[in-house]
């Protein structure tokens, strides 16, 4: 006779609602790796993607997905150059916070080098790519935005032709993709006022120097329009990327480009370690922590539940006691419980979860590791916890009976 | 364990003594106490609270281990003193058999699964333990309250079930302890009729705890404990 089993048929309600409890813990600590993942996951949905064995981004910095980097727009021409490249592309990437029908939209645009890159390789789950230079856009899914909807970013009006599922950057917001070009202007997009004070500003600046006074017409220039001074040049794109020629190896050209005293190159493994050790690793690290925790809780959480199963069993155990039973009998009816109500716990929080992850605003990605892991803590989180139960049912003397 | 030996009385104990605390403390429950129960012998012990029944029957029963004496079971000396002889929980297991003024049986099993868990416990196999359960469920008129939860059965049918379970290992000392405290005076007559029957029919000794005077006709002998002394109020004392 199973003693554990007839135990809970007996008080079903009570056990239910602490498996339920038990479990609704469990599905956060599964919901926190889930989160990692995700993150790990969103922060490498465009490295993986684009098709870059390289990036060369500006001197010293760790690339457009970590921090702000420049590089001139003639640096996919030098790039281009170099034995052993089959294909250069200005990338661009920047968050924009904007409003949209009076609600805040943020989002994280990526320009695509027109027209080579129109954006195939997204995740398009509806709409088509890029199909002209200018006022289009692929957004993500959870930016909210819907195919044909115009969103107005600077000056000009851009039509959502693409949607995809899944894209979004290591900091949750939803990517755009547009052209180098457009995802440059909705960059520098500056105010008239702002244009005018600058040109003000630039004339006032010349005048103040030998070669403005000694040369008028050049302080004049100042007053015009920023594309017609040779020498501040187009604005700046935040990498290259790099594809190399079949057959050639990317760290040779890595090291040729590396040689330049303005850049650095990052080959697509650095770049996927960059993010995952630099710029999230933090997160995972608060994120590790958080389930440490969340595990020592539902220990103590179902240490405590087990040992007031057992503090109301007491009595009975010892009688059991008193009648002869074996240690492993009654070892055994609280283990069994325990191991039961880890596994139920576990069950509803891999199905509870399950319904209820896609609706987290950030994706919580779930891997069948990640479910073997935390099957296993629950079995050392219930063997655990019921340690304290076996102590107190261990201590009670058989003459508790009379008492 | 092997069976024990039924040429030997069923218990035999030997000046048991039991002090508990030390010092100005100190109380002694139970002195110098003298007792030997046959087989197939009902045994009353009578006296007011505190007098040490209760200490002598759980000292009997072995849990509740005396300062000083010898206890003897069934020909098999179990303890002396403070020193267990054997294996206590084993033996309790296989030769001794429990009731008491509550019934104590376990909640949340039916009154034959109360009795068929005292049948696993001495290592009868589940489908004979079910089928002797039902047996001995049968012998004591509550066969028909098989299924049901202890909650479902009235005081008399609950002690009923647990006389049942006491006999479960086929015992050769049933200690029972104001067995019939919590009922009315004819179901205490008919649990006190159980013991006596028990004893005759199956051999075994029975000590039984009482305050209930009613229903003293149905022991052999009578014993009356006071301030932890043991004397014979009718029968023949030790």
């Amino acid at each position: 006779m199973n003693l554990a089993a007839q135990d809970i048929r007996h008080n079903l309600g009570r056990f239910a609602l602490t498996a339920i409890g038990i479990g609704l813990l469990l599905m956060i600590v599964l919901g926190m790796s889930g989160i990692y993942r995700g993150m790990i996951d969103d922060a490498l949905v465009v490295v993986d993607g684009i098709g870059a064995d390289l990036w060369v981004v500006q001197r010293g910095t760790r690339g457009p997905f970590a921090e702000i980097s420049r590089v001139p727009a003639n640096l996919e021409d030098r790039v281009r150059a170099v034995p052993g490249v089959e294909r250069a592309r200005s990338f661009v990437s920047h968050s924009v916070q904007r409003e949209h029908h009076g609600q805040p939209l943020r989002m994280t645009v990526h320009g695509l080098s027109w027209p080579e890159d129109k954006g195939g390789w997204t995740k398009l789950a509806a709409g088509r790519p890029l199909a002209q230079a200018h006022y289009e856009m692929i957004a993500d899914a959870s930016l909210g935005l819907g195919l044909g909807e115009q969103v107005r970013l600077g000056k000009d009006f851009y039509t959502v032709v693409g949607l995809t599922k899944g894209m979004v950057s290591s900091g949750g917001d939803g990517i755009a993709f547009f052209t180098v070009s457009d995802a440059l202007a909705v960059q520098f997009d500056a105010s008239g006022e702002s244009i005018r004070l600058e040109r003000a500003a630039r004339f006032g600046r010349a005048l103040g120097q030998d070669v403005g006074q000694s040369q008028p017409a050049l302080a004049e220039r100042g007053k015009g329009l920023a594309t017609g001074i040779p020498a501040l040049g187009p604005p700046q794109v935040s990498a290259v990327t790099v594809a190399v020629a079949p057959g050639i190896d990317p760290q040779a050209v890595a090291e040729v480009i590396a040689a330049w005293p303005d850049v650095s190159v990052h080959t697509r493994d650095a770049q996927e370690q960059l993010l995952v050790r630099g710029m999230i690793d933090k997160a995972r690290r608060q994120i590790g922590l958080f389930r440490i925790l969340l595990v020592v809780i539902s220990t103590i959480i179902m240490s405590l539940i087990l040992y007031t199963l057992t503090l109301d069993k007491i009595h009975d155990i010892a009688m059991l006691k008193l009648m002869g039973a074996r240690n492993r009998m009654i070892i055994g009816l609280i283990l069994q419980q325990a191991l039961l109500l880890g596994a139920l716990g576990f069950g509803i929080a891999w199905l509870l979860g399950g319904w209820v992850f896609p609706r987290f605003p950030r994706r919580v990605l779930i891997t069948p590791g990640d479910l073997w892991t935390l099957a296993v803590v629950v079995i050392l989180i219930s063997v655990l916890a019921s340690l304290v139960g076996i102590w107190k049912a261990a201590r009670v003397e058989p003459n508790k009976v009379l008492s | 364990m092997q069976r024990l030996q039924a040429s030997f009385p069923a218990i035999e104990v030997s000046d048991l003594t039991k002090v508990y605390g030390s010092g100005n403390t100190e109380v002694v429950a139970m002195r110098q106490v003298n007792l030997r129960v046959a087989r197939g012998e009902v045994v009353a012990l009578l006296g007011p609270s505190g007098a040490g029944k209760s200490t002598l029957l759980t000292a009997m029963g072995l849990i509740n281990p005396p300062t000083s004496g010898r206890i003897v079971i069934g020909g098999v000396p179990v303890q002396e003193g403070p020193q267990s002889l054997v294996d206590l929980r084993a033996f309790r297991r296989h030769h001794l058999g429990f009731v008491f003024q509550k019934a104590n049986l376990i909640p949340f099993l039916s009154a034959l699964q109360n009795v068929q868990v005292a049948l696993e416990i001495n290592d009868v196999p589940p489908r004979k333990a079910r089928r002797r359960a039902l047996e001995l469920l049968d012998y004591l008129g509550v066969a028909d309250r098989a299924g049901n939860l202890p909650e479902a059965l009235s005081g008399g049918q609950q002690q009923r079930v647990a006389v049942a379970r006491a006999l479960g290992n086929d015992p050769d000392l049933i200690l029972a302890d104001e067995p019939t405290a919590a009922l009315d005076s004819y179901r205490g007559r008919q649990v006190m009729e159980l013991f006596a029957k028990v004893a005759h029919e199956r051999g075994a000794g029975v000590v039984v705890v009482t305050h209930d005077h009613r229903a003293l006709d149905t022991f052999d002998r009578t014993f009356e404990m006071e301030d932890g002394r043991l004397r014979a109020e009718s029968g023949v004392a030790a």
